[in-house]
């Protein structure tokens, strides 16, 4: 590195949230707070059996004895927990049965999000997307052509329904509602989310794709997901995430259950772009996220894949339990922060089953004022002869003001186990930003340049069409870092 | 026409003096040679052309096409046709050269009010500018200096070169580190661009480059000024003589 390195790497100004656009359309909202009583609201107004009401208020009961946890390297604005609304829904009249039905409002905001709703674009871009509005599935497409497969893929309301049977046997079986404060309060309250099906020996013949979107003020996001892949299947799934510019913060919290069986694997790519609250760290979400695989079959494997640049305050660690025999977990994370975002992010890889491997990819981009930790563990079991994991953590500052940590927990209980762990943390150096300026590339592309390459080894692993909005979105959150 | 003209010339680093008046005029199709003894501050006079941060003209004036360029942004002079080969090149992890030249040339046609180029065109335009120059399709996928060797560097510099079709190539230290047949496929690269409009800087330690890229003008450069001017007979004289006989203080 050079000794003249004075590149005004600096903070600038970050209130370009694209995305920030409130869609005015009549919602229907229980009252502020949170009782048995709103939860008996919820339940209710999404007609649910009365095992699942009562799951919900044995999370509740539950949620009361606990305490927020504190351990995080997160400092925020204490949550009033009563003073959120839990269920906020867009009015309709009945529910669409196509695209045409649906408010034309809603579907404008899709269009500025970029969502290939419309049937055509869907087919287009071979995208099945189940849209989660505030907490309401709007629309599902594509759903015959996956049916046929014996592949179920709709909202979570509409499985509890259709499929209760399979809902009652996995909902929190990865995750139990006594897992964690935050996701025992998804637990209560969650108003929506996805449910996916693959059955025995099918593989998904498209990405399957949630976009989830917090809209109406104040209110708590808690979707619930639930992935089932059976023997020998196969899935990739998408989530991306966007909310509206809010001056108040928004609280997201939810919960993303995998259930791997044998020989099947599932793919889980998100990109998030939530609200991060503007320069000075006013607004933006709140993103207390549960996300865990079980690896529960021979040779089971989940992929994590992760591109975080949004949400003020992020806790989040997609974790994969290895209980079957050489079933396999990764995880490939870039995690952005500018100006006053904190994120506290990483993963837990539990070995179990014997042969089990892990690799963690994990990148850090911090700028501005923001704040960044990766904090991870990797757990082997006695039980699991000849596990081994990878793991790689590289920080990456721009600029003075920030800050990266690197907090890795290893716990390895079986002596044929490897355990490995490298990480490395870097500036942008003046000679690289010299260079490409010199070729005449101006300073925002070079930086982008730069941070896209640092992160190739998680991107590649996005799917296409992901792996190009992602590398966009990258270039946006550091707009303004280098002045 | 001249291209660049430098006039008394000061600049400093940190704070300490290293360019002490130096005046220098470059037409139009020459091929101008400044020698000098090692830390004379050579690679200071490159940074200081192409507007490096940390290297600051404290005297005289820099024109470049007829413009002032003291306060040029590095990336304009870049695209106005200013072009440095480096001696160290940094590497950019995770960048392929295909990616990064894209970046370089897209950028200068933006500048210039040029769409950008069709992906198909330029890598077909890129591949085949590499072959010249002993650079595959393989190597146009590594990523941008990313363990290459000293050889492989200095192709790539030279690539990038005949890529941006640059009016003015700084060439620094071109042949350090090369073998006698890595510094011929260079000096072919540089060569090919030779068309009676474009110009080269050459700044070197040693002759042995310019056997290969003749130079119009040699400038012998100590103390932070040129010290003696003449035709390319003046390199071979250096190299008989050595630096001493030129630079001891009566330049």
């Amino acid at each position: 590195m050079s000794s003249n390195e004075k590149p005004e790497i600096e903070d600038l100004s970050g209130d370009k949230y694209k995305y920030g656009f409130v869609t005015d359309i009549e919602t229907e909202t229980a009252p502020k707070g949170l009782n048995e009583d709103i939860i008996k609201f919820i339940s209710q107004k999404k007609r649910e059996p009365e095992w699942l009401l009562e799951f919900r208020l044995k999370a509740f009961e539950h949620w009361k004895t606990l305490t927020e946890p504190s351990w995080a390297k997160l400092d925020y604005k204490k949550i009033d927990y009563q003073d959120l609304y839990y269920y906020s829904a867009p009015k309709q009249k009945a529910a669409p049965k196509s695209l045409e039905e649906v408010d034309k409002e809603l579907l404008r905001t899709y269009e500025k999000l970029g969502i290939p709703l419309k049937e055509q674009e869907a087919l287009a871009g071979v995208v099945a997307v189940d849209a989660v509005f505030d907490s309401v599935s709007v629309a599902t497409t594509y759903r015959a052509k996956l049916a046929e497969q014996g592949i179920i893929f709709c909202s979570i309301t509409e499985a509890v329904r259709d499929h209760p049977e399979l809902i009652k046997k996995y909902i929190g079986s990865v995750v139990p509602y006594t897992d964690n404060f935050f996701a025992c309060l998804n637990s209560a309250v969650f108003t929506d989310g996805s449910f996916v099906f693959i059955p025995k020996n099918v593989k998904s013949p498209l990405e399957l794709s949630t976009y989830f979107r917090i809209n109406a003020k104040n209110t708590g996001q808690f979707e619930r997901t639930l992935i089932v892949a059976e023997d020998n299947s196969y899935v990739s799934y998408l989530e991306g995430c966007t909310a509206p510019q809010r001056d108040e913060n928004q609280l997201h919290a939810a919960i993303v259950e995998i259930v791997v069986l044998d020989n099947a694997e599932v793919k889980y790519s998100t990109v998030q772009n939530w609200y991060p609250g503007d320069s000075e760290g006013r607004g933006g979400i709140y993103n207390f996220v549960t996300k865990r695989a079980a690896c529960r079959g021979i040779n089971s494997k989940v992929s994590w894949t992760q591109v975080e640049t949004g949400s003020a305050v992020t806790w989040k660690y997609p974790s994969c339990i290895l209980q079957g025999d050489g079933s396999s977990g990764e995880f490939y994370s870039v995690a952005i922060t500018n100006n006053k975002q904190q994120a506290d992010t990483g993963t837990k890889m539990i070995h179990i089953g014997k042969n089990t491997t892990s690799k963690i990819i994990s990148k850090g981009i911090s700028a501005g004022f923001s704040n960044q930790t990766y904090r991870g563990l990797v757990k082997v079991l006695p039980g699991a002869n000849k596990a081994r994991n990878y793991s790689q953590c590289d920080s990456l500052l721009i600029g003075r003001n920030c800050g990266s940590h690197t907090i890795p927990y290893m716990e390895n209980r079986n002596k044929t186990a490897i355990i490995e762990h490298e990480a490395t943390t870097s500036k942008i150096s003046e000679e690289q930003l010299f260079y490409c300026l010199q070729r005449g590339i101006g300073e925002e592309d070079a930086v982008g340049l730069i941070v896209n390459g640092f992160c190739k080894e998680v991107m590649q692993h996005l799917p296409m069409e992901f792996a190009i909005e992602a590398a966009k979105l990258i270039n946006i959150s550091l707009e303004g870092t280098v002045g | 026409m001249v291209l660049l003209e430098i006039e008394d010339l000061h600049a400093s680093v940190n704070g300490k003096e290293i360019i002490k008046g130096l005046n220098l005029v470059i037409n139009e199709g020459e091929v101008h040679a400044i020698m000098g003894p090692n830390g004379a501050g050579k690679s200071t006079l490159s940074y200081v052309l192409t507007g490096r941060e940390g290297y600051e003209i404290t005297g005289g004036r820099i024109k470049f096409k007829g413009r002032d360029i003291n306060d040029m942004p590095i990336e304009e002079r870049a695209n106005e046709g200013l072009f440095l080969s480096m001696q160290y090149p940094v590497e950019i992890p995770g960048v392929s050269i295909t990616t990064f030249l894209k970046h370089a040339v897209n950028a200068n046609r933006k500048y210039h009010n040029l769409p950008e180029l069709d992906t198909f065109e330029f890598i077909k335009q890129v591949r085949q500018d590499g072959k010249l120059l002993g650079i595959d399709n393989d190597m146009l996928k590594r990523h941008v200096n990313v363990g290459f060797s000293g050889g492989e560097k200095k192709r790539l510099e030279a690539l990038q070169m005949t890529v941006l079709k640059p009016s003015l190539a700084i060439l620094d230290e071109a042949d350090s580190g090369l073998d006698i047949d890595a510094m011929k496929v260079v000096a072919n690269g540089v060569n090919a661009l030779r068309d009676g409009r474009r110009s080269l800087l050459i700044i070197t330690h040693y002759q042995r480059l310019l056997n290969y890229i003749e130079p119009d003008f040699v400038h012998i450069y100590a103390d932070g000024k040129i010290v003696k001017s003449g035709d390319k007979s003046l390199a071979e004289k250096l190299e008989k003589l050595g630096y001493s006989n030129f630079v001891c203080g009566n330049g």
